[in-house]
């Protein structure tokens, strides 16, 4: 019988040829994200409904603060909004400031911790105890986006196709830009009415 | 002299290469739209892409399938090893009037980078495009390569369906001739999150997908489960579904497939199976007939895709007993009419040693 599938596959051959020293960075991928536990993000997609509701909150007091940040200047409140802004989701979130933030229809699961950035769902690549193909130990970002969605009052915002990535506006701030868009809105709204 | 053959089916009456008639309904010209849209059940499969830069090694592994299947996918760098790219083997393959699946995967390229592709390919004569994300650079030879992932496999459906029916890039450019394009994408319902597939099926046929092919199912009680949903939400008939099926070399291979291919779920009933069978090879052939003939009484399964790599001379083997075909054949490359006629003139020239006086020559001409 011959067996036409090779014992030795073209990726341990990639790894026999890496170059030996003693140092082995623990759990290395090519995205060479920040290692560390997912506790908080966890956390945060467990308490899914909680958030919602918190952000909906945050989001009309942020509407309602739109003289304050026009009168100081939109341009001007960026930097301290901003630092805040990815303090605060990087705590909570793992944010990756891709400055378009879609969490309230993702689970709050944030899609830009996927090793592959899928804002539409998962790959086909998901292991059978739910984690990711490229980082084994991570819990799979659309396996855990999926649960929190069901938590959420909103939650089948998961099914809306989302557009790609702008990539031109990564490092700015997502609250700031959904504010002024919602104002722009009630403005030609009310303007409609008149 | 040979008669001339008579036309295939789907088959273009000036040259197999050239795009088939428009028809009412169809979004591209090509010959799986057809076998699909007429509820024929249809068979595609995959082509191992060569490691050089030799077109004959493209063909060479394209006549393996000839007259068994619709389709063949080119495949874009598969487990993120680096091969001829899709581009290249489908240029070569609609050349011999072959019916290519161009596969795009979103690791390499970003979106002008894609959308240059589809309209090459579109001009190239290819009518299907399968939209994949890819998989991650780790898994491949080059562990060290950028992953690019701008879009994923839902937006790079849209970009084209938008390319297709508005006539624009993704920007609003206009396009002065659209590509004509049959939109094809992939499923896996045997990975988590379960409950979420089929939902996820609904949303790349919103994002713009006709057909869709699986993953290799080797467990069709949970694919059974998966399609009783996509019935109950009525996706099969917004799209065709073609499931993922393949013969596995040995027990072993099942094993190594299991432990390292995340996204292949083998049950341990297929793996006893197989090492209680004396010729393991044959044993996994009849397992992928048995599959085949299983899932093909499934309500809203279309066709099925078969995988065999590295084992591609079974495919045709595997069609014929499965008899998914019915007795149909698919379109097979055969000679044009010109060119029989050619070959038939050169063989009397090179072959029949006659030596023909003027007055015969004049005789057999009038």
């Amino acid at each position: 019988m011959v067996d036409t599938q090779p014992t030795v596959t073209q990726a341990t051959l990639v790894k026999k040829a890496a170059p030996k020293s003693d140092y082995k960075p623990a759990d290395v991928s090519p995205q060479r994200r920040v290692q560390r536990s997912y506790t908080i993000r966890l956390w945060s997609i467990r308490h899914s409904r909680l958030l919602e509701w918190f952000y909906s909150r945050f989001a009309d007091m942020f509407l309602l603060l739109h003289p304050l940040w026009k009168k100081i200047g939109y341009g001007r409140v960026e930097a301290p909004i901003k630092f805040v802004e990815k303090r605060v989701k990087g705590l909570m979130f793992d944010c990756r400031m891709c400055g378009q933030c879609v969490l309230s229809s993702t689970g709050m699961s944030c899609p830009m911790n996927c090793p592959k950035q899928l804002r539409n769902g998962p790959c086909g690549g998901v292991r059978a105890n739910g984690n990711c193909e490229v980082e084994p130990d991570m819990p799979c970002v659309w396996v855990k986006a999926w649960e929190g969605s069901r938590n959420m009052v909103k939650g089948d915002a998961i099914l809306n196709v989302q557009k790609p990535v702008d990539q031109s506006l990564r490092e700015t701030s997502a609250w700031l830009r959904v504010t002024a868009q919602a104002a722009a809105t009630r403005e030609t709204a009310s303007k409609e009415v008149a | 002299m040979t008669p001339p053959r008579p036309r295939q089916p789907d088959e273009h009456p000036d040259g197999i290469d050239l795009p088939l008639d428009p028809l009412p309904g169809h979004s591209s010209r090509g010959r799986l739209e057809r076998v699909l849209r007429r509820g024929e059940f249809a068979v595609t499969t995959e082509l191992n892409p060569p490691d050089s830069a030799d077109p004959e090694d493209v063909y060479n592994r394209a006549k393996i399938f000839d007259g068994w299947v619709d389709g063949i996918n080119a495949v874009d760098a598969s487990g993120a090893n680096c091969h001829m790219s899709s581009v290249g083997i489908c240029a070569l393959l609609t050349r011999m009037g072959y019916a290519p699946i161009m596969q795009i995967a979103c690791r390499d390229k970003n979106r002008i980078a894609i959308q240059g592709d589809v309209l090459g390919a579109a001009a190239m004569g290819v009518a299907n495009i399968l939209c994949l994300t890819g998989d991650g650079v780790q898994a491949g030879d080059q562990p060290g390569a950028k992953p690019v992932f701008d879009l994923d496999s839902m937006s790079l459906l849209e970009t084209v369906r938008i390319m297709r029916d508005n006539g624009k890039f993704l920007s609003g450019r206009k396009l002065s001739t659209p590509p004509q394009l049959f939109l094809g994408a992939a499923v896996n319902p045997f990975a988590p999150p379960f409950d979420f597939r089929p939902i996820h099926l609904g949303k790349k046929i919103a994002a713009g997908a006709q057909f869709v092919q699986s993953q290799y199912c080797f467990d069709v009680p949970m694919f059974r489960t998966f399609m009783n949903r996509v019935r109950d939400l009525g996706y099969d008939e917004k799209c065709f579904i073609l499931v993922g099926v393949g013969p596995l070399a040995s027990a072993k291979t099942a094993k190594w497939i299991r432990a390292n291919v995340p996204g292949i779920h083998i049950p341990d009933a297929i793996i006893k199976r197989l090492e209680g069978a004396q010729d393991q090879k044959k044993e996994g052939k009849q397992l992928c007939i048995d599959i085949i003939n299983e899932v093909k009484e499934i309500s809203g399964v279309s066709g099925v895709h078969v995988m065999a790599y590295r084992q591609e001379e079974y495919v045709a083997e595997i069609v014929d007993e499965s008899g998914v075909l019915k007795g149909r054949r698919p379109w097979k490359r055969e000679a044009r009419a010109d060119d029989q006629r050619v070959a038939d003139r050169l063989e009397h020239l090179l072959h029949d040693d006659v030596t023909e006086s003027q007055v015969d020559m004049v005789k057999t001409a009038h």
